[in-house]
Order: structure tokens, then C-alpha cells, then sequence
């Protein structure tokens, strides 16, 4: 190292020399670093689709689409476990999304700065709050209530629907999109904000001289501009609660059947792998890593449309916080 | 003659403001009102998200600050219906299997955040892409991947779910250090280059202790992140309920106890879950505290 410090007053040749080779040392070693990368990724890659071969190579592409899992009969179908997928992230997004599109406004453009300062690291701090303590909550708090106060309530109000036949479990669909939704919200806000921050103040501050209310500016000016990087955000969220697994295994109340209500108990793709992992064997493994790579698809699909989105709008680097807390 | 006469009444210019103006005008008080319920429930929604966040954190405080007792911390976990049982075993195990992932992936991060830093090329925007993936790929597949990967081969223990933790951790910690080191100015990289610096000099000289309070931060949520998965470990470290600080063995960890726990009807196991949910949350928070503090005051240090 000391030898740099001192520039050698011969052998230019020489010095040339060494000056190129430590750049591509250091290149090279950067490669290396960014190889290994790369390289556990394609392990990754490679270590699932490896072990779900078998299943698809055993029983084709449709039984994923089967509506019957019952190893015992040797019936392997994904169905009740992809609509229960579907179904929480749905329920979660409905509430998500306005809500966090309404928080993140308000965080953005209308309380007093000192507040949001305050309120905007709150938000930070709890998307790193474990899923696993929200799954303790929701199971051991949440589970009573909204057996014994919110389902009957719903019940009574949207009952008309047919959406909220059947018993009230306390654990179901219900609670598990409840549970994702509160979980989801901290990321989705922060992106949100940042999304929100990023609009040129200029066209803010145009709007305003133009006479527009305070709305109207939020209306016709922010959220247009900001369109693509929310959708980024509420893209990246419905990517998180796909993919959570704990918090959903305990609350949804695990039943393979497709559930009839959004009382009924169900279970996700990761809550199927969650719950039958540890005494599966033979073909039943194989289907749980056919699940996993099912997911796997799924997730790298939702996940690629949104860092498109989000990337589009918040530059090549992304924000820090952005990164982070996704 | 007519262009030089100035009639306001005729100027279709001055017609056209004159319109909206009292367009604008009369639908002043039917704007306002809409804006104020607009507003208003923006305010509602701030309010509703605010609500469960808070009773998430004031719960499982009020919850777990019960548990926090002097054999919470001494002691191992112990099954139902014996006294006086802890979470000492997951704390250490958390605790390894943190600092082994923590310490294997930071290096890694860096190289692979300097190399997305200093190039632009196309296999540099893949691998930036395949990163963010990463940080969004369900964690429970990393679980499953450890335990394809080395489990199977080696049997469970603490260094596999380190392994797992560290597969989730790093691709954060890259693009953190890349945010990081593209965030230093120019000019310092120039300066290094032109005192005829090598470029690992600039890079460790230079570059890293400018890009320091964003790598720090980066690592610090990445870890916050990293010990509080629950689902990698599952299929990983298996669970010990015996003081184990031997890595190379099963291990158990925090978040294992709550997920075990959290499903038994025993209210002595559903405590021990409330006091590790605690100890597990303030880890995270500190974490997540400390690694703003950290960069603030390195920030206010080079100032």
C-alpha cells in the first residue's frame, strides 16, 4: 500500500504496468464478488425446479390445476391452495390500497412537517416488524374479535352477498387477508411516499396558482404523475403478501378444500408447504416443491412487473429506503 | 384603425378569463367542499393505518413484558406444564446464526455493491435486476432451497439457516452499498485517479468511507430483516431445546419459538411466544433505530 503513496521516479513503464494490473485486479475481484451472486442464485434456480421435476414429469402441467389435495388418495391438485393465494392477497389489496394511498398522501402533501418526520419513520421502523409477531397477534388477538364482533357483523351487513356464508371461525380467509393487509401497509406507504415526494414541485405549485383546492392538486396533478411508481408499490405489496408464509399459516385455519366464504377456513400455497413439509415424503414432497416452484413463478412474475414500474419512476438507483424496506 | 383601439369589452382574450373567472368563481364553494371531504379522508385512512400498527406494538408489549422474567433469559425452553422455562437457547441461536450470516454476506454485499456501482453495462443491469427479485423472492423458498442445497447432505444445523438468512440478506445489502457508493460524488473517485491511486486505494480509501453511513444503514436493516424470518429457518436449523452454540448443530431461534408456541393452547408456552415476540420486536427495532442513528451522525460528522 505504501508504495502508491510515493510515486516512482523511474520505470514509467513499469509503474503503467502495475497501474492497469491492480485495476484489473480490482475488477476482477468486484466480478468475483458479483459471481458468487449470480452463481447462488442460479443454485437457487436450479435446486428448485430440479426437485419439483419429478412431479411435473410424473403427472403433466394439469394436475396443478386439480381441485382435490389428499395424499392419501395420491391427489396432489393446487386449486383450493392457488385460490387461497388469490383470494388473501385480494382481500388484502382492497383494503391496502386506498388506505395506503390515503396515508401516503396524507404523509406527503398534508401534515405539518414535524409530524411527518415522525410518522414517516414510525412507517420505516414497522416494516421490519417480524411477520411472525403479527401471525402471534392476529391468531391470539384478532381471532376472537372477529369471530365473536367483526364476521357477524359482515354478516349481517353484506350477508346479501353470499360472500359471508357459513359459521363464523374467527380463523379464515378473513382474518388472513386482514393480517396481510396490516402487514403489506408499511412498505406499501413508504414507497408510496417516496413515489408521491419525487413530484417536480413546480407542477404542484403551478396547480396551486392556477386556483386549484388542495384536492384537486392531489387529484389532478400528483397522482397522475405519480401514476406508474404506484402502481409499482401496490405491485411490489401484492408480491409480499403472496409470499408470506407464517403469519398466514396461523390465522387462515388450514383446510384443503377451496373455501366456499370468506368466513371459511383455506390455506395459501406457502401455508400447504409450511404445514405438510415436515412428515411428507416421496410424491408428496415432490408436489410441495412443485408448489414452492408454482410460487416461485408467481412471485418472480408479480415482482418483476413491479420493480419495472417502481424503477421507472424513482430512477436507476432507487431510493435507499425504497430498497430497504422492500 | 380598429387594431389600435383598445376595447376590453370586445378583447376575446380578456372574454375567455372573464368566463372562467366566473366559472371558477361559482364553483369555488362545490370545489372546496369536495377537497375538505377528499382531505378528510385522507386523514381517515392516516388514522385507520395508524391504529392496528400501534395496537401490533402496545399488544405484544403489554403481552410480553410479562414473560420477561429472570428464567426467561437463564433458562432453555421447556414443554408444557414445567415452570420456570426461557428462551435462552433461541436467543443464543438467533444471535449466532445472525452474526454468521451478518459477517459472511457484508463482504460479499460490498464486492457485489461496488460492481453494480462501477458498471453500466448490460450484465451489471441483470444481475441489479436478478437482486431486486431476490429481496421479493417468498422466503419460504429459501427455506426449501437450503434444505434441497445442504440438508439434505449435511443434516440440519445453525450454519444452514445462517446460509438461508444470508441468501435473503445479501441481495439487500448490495443494492444498499450500490445505492450507497453511487450516491459518493464524482470528483472524489477523479481525485483518487489523478494522485495516481490504485483502485482498490480509492475504493477502500476512499469510496467506502464516503458511501459508510449508507452501507451501514443498508446492513443494519438487512440484519433487522434477517433475524426476524421465520420461515427460511423452519425447514433449516430444525429446533433445540437444549443450549446449543455450536452452529454446525440444530439450533433454534427466536421466531421459531413464536411460531411453535403461538399454536398451542397452553397459556404458559403462548407467554414464553409473547416474551420472545417482544425480545425479537426490540432486536428489530433497535436495529432499525441504531442504523438510523448510526448514519445520522456520520452524515453530521463529515459536515
Amino acid at each position: 500500500m505504501a508504495t502508491t503513496d510515493t510515486a516512482p521516479t523511474g520505470g514509467e513503464k513499469r509503474r503503467h504496468g502495475r497501474f492497469s494490473l491492480s485495476n484489473g485486479a480490482y475488477r476482477v475481484v468486484l466480478i468475483v464478488g458479483a459471481g458468487i451472486f449470480a452463481a447462488l442464485v442460479a443454485w437457487f434456480l436450479y435446486s428448485i425446479v430440479n426437485q419439483a421435476r419429478p412431479i411435473f414429469s410424473a403427472l403433466g402441467v394439469s394436475w396443478i390445476f386439480q381441485p382435490t389435495w389428499n395424499p392419501n388418495l395420491h391427489k396432489f391438485g393446487l386449486l383450493p391452495f392457488i385460490l387461497g393465494t388469490i383470494e388473501t392477497t385480494a382481500i388484502a389489496m382492497v383494503l391496502a390500497v386506498p388506505i395506503g394511498l390515503g396515508t401516503a398522501l396524507s404523509l406527503a402533501y398534508l401534515v405539518p412537517a414535524r409530524v411527518k418526520v415522525v410518522l414517516g419513520s414510525a412507517v420505516e421502523l414497522l416494516a421490519a416488524v417480524p411477520s411472525v409477531v403479527y401471525g402471534l397477534w392476529g391468531v391470539v388477538a384478532l381471532a376472537p374479535l372477529w369471530r365473536e364482533y367483526v364476521e357477524p357483523f359482515l354478516t349481517s351487513v353484506l350477508g346479501w352477498t353470499g360472500l359471508f356464508n357459513g359459521p363464523n371461525e374467527g380463523v379464515g380467509l378473513l382474518l388472513a387477508g386482514t393480517i396481510l393487509f396490516i402487514m403489506v401497509l408499511p412498505t406499501m406507504v413508504a414507497i408510496s411516499r417516496d413515489v408521491l415526494a419525487v413530484v417536480p414541485r413546480e407542477q404542484v405549485e403551478g396547480a396551486m396558482a392556477l386556483g386549484a383546492t388542495r384536492w384537486q392538486v392531489l387529484r389532478k396533478v400528483v397522482l397522475p404523475d405519480a401514476r406508474t411508481g404506484l402502481l409499482g408499490a401496490f405491485t411490489l405489496a401484492t408480491g409480499r403478501a403472496l409470499g408470506e408464509t407464517v403469519a398466514v399459516a396461523l390465522v387462515i385455519g388450514n383446510s384443503n378444500y377451496i373455501a366456499h366464504s370468506l368466513k371459511s377456513p383455506a390455506a395459501t400455497l406457502p401455508s400447504l408447504i409450511i404445514n405438510n413439509f415436515g412428515e411428507a415424503s416421496g410424491t408428496e414432497l415432490a408436489a410441495l416443491f412443485g408448489a414452492g416452484l408454482v410460487l416461485l413463478v408467481i412471485g418472480l412474475g408479480v415482482n418483476s412487473i413491479a420493480r419495472v414500474l417502481v424503477r421507472g419512476k424513482t430512477g436507476a438507483a432507487g431510493g435507499a429506503t425504497s430498497v430497504a424496506v422492500a | 384603425m380598429s387594431v389600435l383601439t383598445f376595447d376590453p369589452s370586445g378583447d376575446p382574450i380578456l372574454e375567455r378569463r372573464r368566463q372562467i373567472q366566473s366559472i371558477a368563481k361559482a364553483s369555488l364553494g362545490r370545489r372546496k367542499a369536495y377537497s375538505a371531504v377528499a382531505l378528510g379522508v385522507c386523514w381517515l385512512f392516516l388514522v385507520l393505518a395508524i391504529i392496528p400498527l400501534v395496537a401490533v406494538i402496545v399488544y405484544t408489549f403489554a403481552k410480553g413484558i410479562v414473560a420477561w422474567n429472570a428464567t426467561f433469559f437463564t433458562q432453555v425452553t421447556k414443554p408444557e406444564g414445567i415452570p420456570d422455562g426461557g428462551v435462552a437457547n433461541a436467543l443464543v441461536g438467533t444471535v449466532i446464526i445472525g452474526a454468521v450470516a451478518t459477517a459472511v454476506t457484508i463482504p460479499l454485499g460490498l464486492l457485489g455493491g461496488l460492481f453494480l456501482a462501477e458498471s453500466d453495462g448490460r450484465v451489471a443491469a441483470g444481475i441489479r435486476f436478478t437482486a431486486d427479485l431476490m429481496t421479493g423472492v417468498p422466503s419460504i423458498l429459501m427455506g426449501i432451497f437450503g434444505y434441497i442445497a445442504l440438508v439434505k447432505a449435511f443434516g440440519y444445523s445453525g450454519l444452514i439457516g445462517a446460509f438461508a438468512i444470508g441468501m435473503i440478506m445479501l441481495p439487500i445489502i448490495m443494492r444498499a452499498c450500490e445505492t450507497a457508493i453511487r450516491g459518493v460524488p464524482g470528483h472524489l473517485n477523479e481525485a483518487g485517479l489523478a494522485l495516481g491511486a490504485r483502485r482498490f486505494m480509492i475504493a477502500r480509501r476512499v469510496i467506502l468511507p464516503a458511501a459508510l453511513p449508507g452501507i451501514i444503514t443498508g446492513v443494519l436493516l438487512a440484519i433487522a430483516r434477517g433475524v426476524g424470518e421465520t420461515a427460511p429457518l423452519l425447514f433449516t436449523i430444525f429446533g433445540n431445546q437444549y443450549m446449543q452454540w455450536n452452529p454446525t448443530k440444530p439450533m433454534d431461534a427466536l421466531p421459531l419459538v413464536i411460531y411453535n408456541n403461538s399454536s398451542q393452547p397452553y397459556p404458559d408456552l403462548l407467554q414464553i411466544a409473547w416474551g420472545a415476540a417482544l425480545l425479537l420486536m426490540a432486536m428489530v427495532l433497535v436495529l432499525s433505530i441504531g442504523s438510523r442513528i448510526v448514519a445520522a451522525r456520520l452524515q453530521r460528522e463529515r459536515r
